[in-house]
């Protein structure tokens, strides 16, 4: 029973330690992944990529919109105790909450795009687990040094030294974790009044509370647990595979080319052998401790740090580039054959992606350029369903609400329509009975009326009569119509 | 032990138990389960001395902070009563004809008023008001003591044949119990009665004896009085029944409902709500 994922040492740098026990556990214990720096281009991207996320994750609540009176002017701001949720020019209410779930559908469905055409490009860069890592990760190497000297650090007995390098790098752990969810916190308070509050201990006990659970989860996730994240908690690299075929880019090593290794020393020949000189920095810089060389693993984040790596000990050796690459299955047999190589974004499987993806933002986009600003729910009265009125004449009671999403009052018209004769009252607001009632909804609110609606007996067609409520507004004219059903004797 | 069995696979020590030849491995419990263990029963001491916990003979021990759950409800419900008091002042200051005036108020008073009637007006008269035989429908507009917000308050506050001093009384008479009509006539004024919501025909005796004896309460033309609480006839709603036989009972032996008197139940702002409430309902007057 071999473990299923391997990311232990590489074979050939240091032979596995003996177990105590006679049979493997069932859990593999954490080995602490000691990555060692590197320089190129895909290392280049990825610090790019980190300070893009970062800053717009970290400027992000400072933006300003004006909204006008009495609307918080946060651009990015999901405000719950309120119950709205805004997005620069765009105010969700909360039974709009499916835009959220669009914007969850495209996010996915991109993810498969991208991952179908460029492999695991958000587990390597975008990732916040891989970004809060890596910002660990410098903290850590510029404290404790480079790999070899973390390892002899980790090794040595405690002394004031050790001591101070690693409460120097748990302080700082600890304050970028402290950032890290005090930024999420603005996103949910507004971001001025908050952040003094926060320090002068004046803000509520939510916001310290959530502020402690994301301090807590970013030191623990980006600090220690890292690539155990994505090897074990993670949903997402046990089916990504999916998404892959033959043409998609993926970081694998090149078999063909390497084998069979061996060490070597600059300027011998590397005639009958493979072009890997076995140096092991594929496996020293790996952030989640794979030897990429075993072939694709689940663990490999497609981080391309290897890929970097390896160039660098290739052009010491003047060999060619590519060893490890970030590049199709497809080229790789390819070049293995000498046949020439080619990147085909275009396939059936991306444009299926790509399709679903247009369809999904197109009807998300227009949802919400046609969005409604009033919205009207009508509650009929259970009990009593109806009411036999002195004169002969049928009332039904009704609960009747106004959504005016919009920063303005607005004055509606509410009338009948397919009922011969009916007559409305409005408790409150139109104490007589009339053929039509004015009611006013104040801004941003929603507007609740007790509606009262009387109809002749004879107009009625046994339990159960269709009828609309027709609700006018009254500066634009739009006119909303419900439909509902008048309930009455069974005939 | 004497026969220690232990897994050959494993080599750790089983707990003797077998299924079908699968046997259960003795392993400790995990350590950081057990620590937790070990940290709640540290922490419990701890409760033990804060907080309520041991019952003794008649008592229990009080815990060093001296908390009670009930204290704490008390406390909380003086903290709603406070959050309201700006309400309940406005409240207090207005008749139920000013509420019925006021929007504000009067959303303020539907709302507190329906969980008022849910609580304790809805076990007889149902939910919304629909009512039950003997339990009068408040949501429509027949009235017997009148269904003006003042009537209803009123109707509310000392309550019908409730016993309170100022509660509103009626009493009809038995017709044929007592022998005062015989029971032809009773028919026969059934019949009328019937007839007035449009329910077959009447005699004219049936009239003259309707002229003679109902008309003190239920008016001449049968509309009712709600000043004596006669009620409405001719509208075809009927809280005992609108059969034939149902009337000729009614006229027979007449039972009466008994509404309490909620005065001393409910406080004068709760009663001016579901007042508010009742007239909302949609027949008030």
């Amino acid at each position: 029973m071999d473990q299923v994922v391997d990311q232990g040492a590489a074979p050939s740098e240091k032979p596995r330690t003996p177990r105590t026990r006679r049979v493997q556990p069932l859990y593999a214990a954490h080995e602490w992944v000691y990555s060692r720096k590197v320089s190129g281009i895909f290392r280049q991207v990825k610090w790019a990529a980190l300070v893009v996320l970062l800053g717009l994750y970290y400027v992000g609540p400072w933006l300003r919109w004006d909204r006008g009176e009495g609307a918080p002017d946060q651009a990015l701001l999901i405000d719950l105790p309120a119950r709205r949720a805004y997005f620069f020019g765009i105010e969700i209410w909360p039974q709009e909450v499916y835009y959220l779930t669009g914007l969850l559908v495209i996010g996915a469905i991109g993810l498969f795009l991208i991952t179908s055409l460029a492999g695991r490009v958000w587990c390597g860069f975008l990732c916040p687990q891989t970004v809060w890592t890596d910002l660990f990760l410098w903290f850590e190497q510029k404290i404790e040094g480079d790999r070899v000297e973390r390892i002899r650090l980790d090794q040595q007995p405690m002394s004031l030294s050790k001591a101070g390098k690693k409460i120097l790098k748990h302080g700082s752990w600890l304050i970028v974790a402290l950032a890290t969810g005090g930024a999420w916190i603005l996103y949910f308070n507004d971001a001025y009044t908050v952040l003094p509050d926060i320090f002068a201990g004046q803000a509520s006990m939510p916001v310290y509370i959530f502020l402690a659970l994301f301090t807590g989860t970013t030191y623990l996730l980006a600090g220690w647990a890292r690539e155990q994240v994505c090897i074990y908690m993670c949903p997402w690299p046990r089916f990504q595979s999916a998404m892959f075929d033959e043409h998609s880019l993926i970081v694998t090593y090149e078999n063909w080319r390497g084998e069979p290794r061996g060490r070597a020393k600059v300027g011998e020949s590397f005639d009958g052998r493979g072009h890997c000189v076995d140096c092991n920095m594929c496996y020293q810089v790996c952030p989640t401790g794979v030897d990429i060389r075993k072939d694709q693993q689940l663990a490999c984040i497609g981080c391309a740090l290897c890929v970097d790596a390896c160039n660098s000990v290739m052009d010491r050796f003047k060999l060619p580039r590519g060893l490890i690459t970030y590049d199709s299955i497809a080229n790789q047999t390819a070049r293995e054959k000498g046949e020439p190589t080619q990147f085909r974004p275009v396939r059936a499987r991306t444009i299926a992606y790509a399709l679903i993806l247009a369809v999904t933002v197109a009807i998300m986009g227009y949802g919400l350029l046609t969005r409604d600003r009033v919205e009207i729910n009508v509650l009929h009265d259970r009990a009593p369903l109806f009411v036999a009125l002195s004169d002969g004449g049928v009332r039904n009671g009704f609960t009747y609400k106004i959504l005016n999403m919009e920063r303005q009052p607005k004055t509606f018209t509410l009338r009948l329509s397919g009922l011969d004769g009916a007559t409305l009252r409005v408790v409150g607001f139109a104490p007589e009975w009339t053929t039509e009632a004015r009611l006013p909804v104040k801004p941003d609110s929603v507007g609740t009326f007790r509606v009262l609606v009387r109809s002749d007996r004879e107009a009625l067609s046994g339990a159960s009569t269709a009828f609309a409520f027709q609700l006018e507004e009254e500066v634009s004219g739009q006119v909303h119509e419900y439909n509902a059903a008048f309930s009455g004797p069974a005939q | 032990m004497a026969d220690r069995d232990t897994d050959a696979l494993t080599g750790i020590e089983t707990t003797g138990h077998e299924w079908d030849g699968i046997k259960e491995l003795n392993n400790p419990l995990p350590r950081w389960w057990l620590y937790l263990f070990y940290a709640t029963i540290i922490w419990s001491i701890g409760y033990f001395i804060v907080y309520p916990a041991w019952p003794t003979l008649s008592t229990y021990s009080k815990g060093v902070i001296g908390y009670s759950s009930r204290a704490e409800l008390d406390r909380h419900m003086e903290e709603v009563k406070a959050s309201r008091s700006a309400w309940l002042e406005r409240f207090e200051a207005a008749s139920v004809d000013d509420i019925v005036g006021d929007t504000e108020l009067l959303q303020y008073a539907m709302a507190g008023g329906r969980t008022i009637f849910a609580d304790n007006c809805a076990p007889c008269h149902g939910a919304g008001g629909a009512g039950a035989k003997e339990y009068p429908i408040l949501a429509d507009d027949d009235w017997i003591w009148g269904g003006t917000p003042e009537a209803i308050y009123t109707t509310l506050l000392y309550g019908i044949r409730s016993g309170h001093d100022d509660a509103l009384e009626s009493e009809m008479l038995r017709f044929g119990e007592d022998e005062i009509l015989e029971p032809a006539q009773i028919e026969a004024v059934a019949d009328y009665v019937l007839s007035l919501s449009g329910n077959g025909a009447a005699s004219e005796e049936g009239q003259e004896i309707f002229l003679e004896q109902c008309v003190a309460c239920h008016g001449e033309d049968g509309t009712g009085v709600a000043d004596f609480g006669g009620p409405n006839l001719t509208d075809g709603i009927w809280l005992y029944g609108g059969s034939r036989e149902a009337v000729i009972s009614q006229i027979n032996a007449p039972r009466h409902g008994v509404m309490p008197a909620w005065i001393d139940r409910l406080d004068d702002v709760s009663i001016k709500q579901v007042s508010v409430y009742v007239h909302a309902l949609g027949g008030g007057e």
